[in-house]
């Protein structure tokens, strides 16, 4: 009865949002304030249906009711709870009404954060999200019921995939569907602005906290799911230019693109129609992004669902919203007045670089991505596009942006001066040599590109600081005034340096990794030894073992250094019983930023089995700068110039928080 | 310069970078694209050595063989055709005699595979889209879990 509550929820939700759609641009068209006022009443009214919705689905995992036969497919009773939690989500149905959810969950954020908005805006972006809502609550309702029922229910289930039954995957796709469907409401902004003919600074000042918060979800999802792979799948790797991975990848460096024009565009109202067709553009990739993953054109490590009537509706989607975006910014762009001018070499103009690159670079990867896909669809040709592609033409096109990056900050809007800048940031450069010419005399060997790239991330992570020092004028200043200073800087200035600082301090995890990795594959057995990154591995033996719902054959390691036991380390290979299916649970250790990672392969005839030993230098640093990152988006998130009428609101607050006591 | 110059210097710097990208792109296509190959496709193909392929088919029944410390042997097999591939290092969890599989890598000067990357299904039921297309496309019927015997 619950379940057919939710399914009964959905289809409400199906028919709120299309009056969100509907009523508030009839509104707009007519001047109708009361229809305008529809709006926020039906984004919050679809938010509550669609979670109810979601509870009964996440109710039915947990007390695993296998007649649903979503249920069924990819639960099973033995399971630990966070899993049937997480499962709920770890399948095709499941997941895209969470894609629904967190859609309708923004909506309601607009209608319930927006009330000092433009009535008009207001009511425009929410029936575009509300169109955007309808498209998927059909999609959900009409090619992937996750309610539907099956007679005579089963007794048992048939288990989650097993490499998906982990903690990395419990967070990964909440997050990183916060990021993707982020974008929506800055695809609706654009839209609206599109519609009404006018955009100015505010619409700028009102997009970019959006914008902020979708990137720094969409950054953290990104890295969450790279550990996940690299830990999970046993295979060492953090990224694999898996057609899934770029599937996110693009519409982050897009979105990156967008965080900072629509800073030029608040800063000094430029590049007011890009901005606008970037926000469009950035929403299509994660559009792009659900159809590649969702409707199984790709074999890939997260193909987990596969039916063309999906692949076909989902392109239907995403012809609809991309053609019809693109056709509203052809008719209506020339109606946006252009705004200030600026030279070449300015904040504007190094904004426009990091542009120019991270859009080419978005370009390339997409390329990339769908080039086999084209082939084959035009000539049948089957061909791979692999990592050596992506490393060479990403690799390259983001050189100079690195290099770039800490000249930004320094120069002033509207003209700056280049050599100035340069001089200011001799310190930085110096810096960076300095550390690699400590890793050259420390470690020796290894190509020199590597050290090149070393010098590069410390540059940038000194250029970071450089920045926020020159800003509080230390040096210049008695050292209590330039603290004092520091202190008061906004939350942007500070949110700038660590996002550039974290970039640089993922730079040198991926050339130190990339570079200075060592890795083995050896035959062992019991009191057999291997060396790894200074550490001496020793063999004890294997052990059988029985989890919930898997059986494991684990080995263990002792791990010594200069003959001291230092740790040790276990890794196995699971068997998951409900569907047969191995998983190989790989033995990491953690020193300092650096890890060893021991992976098992098969067991040979003669009691001996394949380790694959790896020595990982600096590889946290990798998934540490993309935190930093997302801590810059959060830090500015909270500068006091987003938040449109601040002040009011602290004064309100007073007199509550005195009440309350 | 004028403003119209200015203008002008920066569209030209921005259409050089897209020149530039476009060139990067082609060239690393003629770089690092890998033909996708059935065992039937290779007599025809005159490969040469060193050229990087992905070989795809089905484990041959009884012919994984490990010889020293970690290398293995294994035919790949279309079933009109077999070649046979060497791979150093550790089989992914789901790699089993009679089930899909894709070898990237090259032929050496003495004809043999030998393979750097070894993609086996990725669930019971899963063959690359690839294999199962070309073996569908040959003739050999496949159901859910397909073993040549």
């Amino acid at each position: 009865m619950i379940i057919e509550l939710g399914h009964y929820a959905l289809v409400l939700a199906l028919a709120t949002v299309i009056i969100q759609s509907v009523l508030p641009l009839v509104g707009t068209i007519r001047n109708d304030r009361s229809l305008m006022a529809v709006a926020p009443a039906a984004a919050l009214a679809g938010f509550l249906l669609v979670l109810f919705s979601f509870s009964v689905l996440t109710f039915a995992y947990v007390v695993s009711d296998f007649s649903v036969a979503n249920v069924w497919e990819n639960s099973h009773s033995l399971k630990p709870m966070i899993y049937k939690i997480s499962g709920v989500w770890g399948n095709h149905e499941g997941s895209m009404l969470l894609w629904l959810l967190i859609l309708v969950f923004f909506s309601a954020l607009v209608s319930t954060f927006g009330s000092n908005l433009p009535e008009r805006l207001r009511a425009n972006v929410l029936a575009i999200q509300g169109l955007i809502s309808t498209a998927f609550a059909l999609f959900i309702l009409l090619t992937s019921n996750p309610f539907i029922r099956l007679s005579p229910a089963p007794a048992e289930g048939q288990d989650l995939n097993p490499v998906l039954q982990d903690i990395g995957l419990a967070i990964h796709p909440p997050l990183l569907y916060l990021g993707y469907v982020g974008f929506s409401i800055c695809f609706s902004f654009a839209i609206a602005a599109l519609i009404e003919g006018r955009i100015d600074a505010a619409w700028a000042r009102w997009v970019r906290p959006w914008t902020l918060a979708a990137w720094s979800f969409l950054t953290a999802g990104i890295a969450m799911g790279s550990y996940w792979a690299y830990y999970e799948l046993g295979w060492g790797g953090w990224w694999f230019w898996d057609p899934v991975e770029n599937a996110s990848f693009i519409p982050w460096l897009a979105g990156t693109a967008l965080l900072h024009s629509a800073l030029v565009m608040e800063k000094r109202e430029a590049l007011k129609i890009w901005t606008v067709l970037l926000a469009i553009l950035t929403f299509s990739m994660s559009l792009l992004g659900t159809f590649l993953v969702r409707s199984g054109v790709l074999t890939s490590v997260h193909a987990f669902a596969t039916d063309p009537t999906r692949g076909v509706f989902i392109l239907a989607i995403l012809v609809f919203f991309i053609g019809g975006a693109l056709s509203l910014f052809a008719f209506r762009a020339a109606t946006l007045k252009a705004g200030g001018l600026f030279a070449p070499i300015s904040r504007e103009g190094a904004l426009v670089l990091n542009n120019l690159i991270l859009t080419t670079a978005a370009a390339t990867v997409l390329t990339g991505t769908l080039y086999p896909l084209v082939l084959e669809a035009l000539t049948g040709e089957k061909i791979s596009v692999g990592p050596p592609f992506f490393n060479l033409t990403f690799g390259l096109l983001m050189l100079p942006l690195l290099l770039a990056v800490p000249f930004g900050p320094l120069l002033a809007w509207k003209r700056g001066d280049i050599f100035a800048a340069g001089q200011r940031l001799f310190a930085a450069v110096a810096v960076g040599l300095v550390v690699s010419a400590g890793v050259v005399y420390m470690h020796g060997g290894g190509p020199v590109l590597a050290y090149f790239g070393i010098a590069i991330g410390f540059y940038m992570i000194a250029g970071s600081v450089t920045d926020l020092a020159l800003r509080a004028g230390i040096g210049k200043v008695k050292p209590n005034v330039a603290f004092r200073r520091l202190v008061g800087l906004p939350g942007s200035a500070f949110g700038t340096a660590l996002a550039h600082t974290g970039v640089g301090v993922m730079v040198v995890g991926v050339i130190a990794v990339t570079a200075f990795e060592t890795e083995h594959v050896v035959e062992m057995k019991p009191g057999m030894q291997v060396e790894a990154g200074g550490y001496t591995l020793t063999f004890d033996g294997m052990r059988r073992g029985q989890g919930p719902n898997y059986t494991e054959e684990s080995g263990h390691f002792t791990v010594a250094r200069g003959g001291v036991t230092v740790t040790d380390i276990w890794s196995s290979k699971r068997l998951y019983t409900a569907r047969r299916m191995p998983t190989t649970e790989a033995g990491i250790r953690t020193f300092g930023l650096s890890q060893l990672y021991v992976s098992l392969g098969d067991a040979m005839a003669d009691g001996g089995i394949v380790v694959r030993v790896w020595w990982k230098p600096m590889i946290l640093c990798i998934w540490i700068g993309a935190l930093i990152m997302m801590a810059g988006g959060v830090v500015s998130l909270c500068d006091r110039r987003l938040r449109v009428g601040a002040p009011q609101k602290a004064r309100k607050l007073k007199p509550a928080l005195e009440a309350a006591e | 310069m004028t403003r119209k110059q200015k203008r002008l210097a920066v569209i030209g710097g921005g259409v050089a970078f897209l020149v530039a990208a476009v060139l990067l792109v082609m060239f690393a296509f003629s770089q690092s694209i890998a033909y996708f190959y059935v065992p039937g496709d290779i007599a025809k193909a005159n490969l040469s050595p060193g050229t990087r392929i992905r070989l795809g088919g089905l484990v041959e029944n009884g012919t994984v063989k490990r010889g020293e410390g970690s290398t293995i042997t294994f035919t790949v097999t279309d079933t009109l055709a077999t070649v046979p591939v060497t791979y150093t290092g550790i089989l992914p969890d789901l790699f089993r005699e009679g089930q899909g599989v894709v070898a990237e890598g090259a032929f050496g000067m003495d004809g043999l595979f030998v393979a750097d990357t070894v993609l086996a299904k990725h669930d019971e039921t899963y063959m690359p889209k690839d294999v199962a297309d070309r073996l569908k496309a040959q003739g050999v019927e496949l159901s859910g879990k397909e073993t040549i015997k």
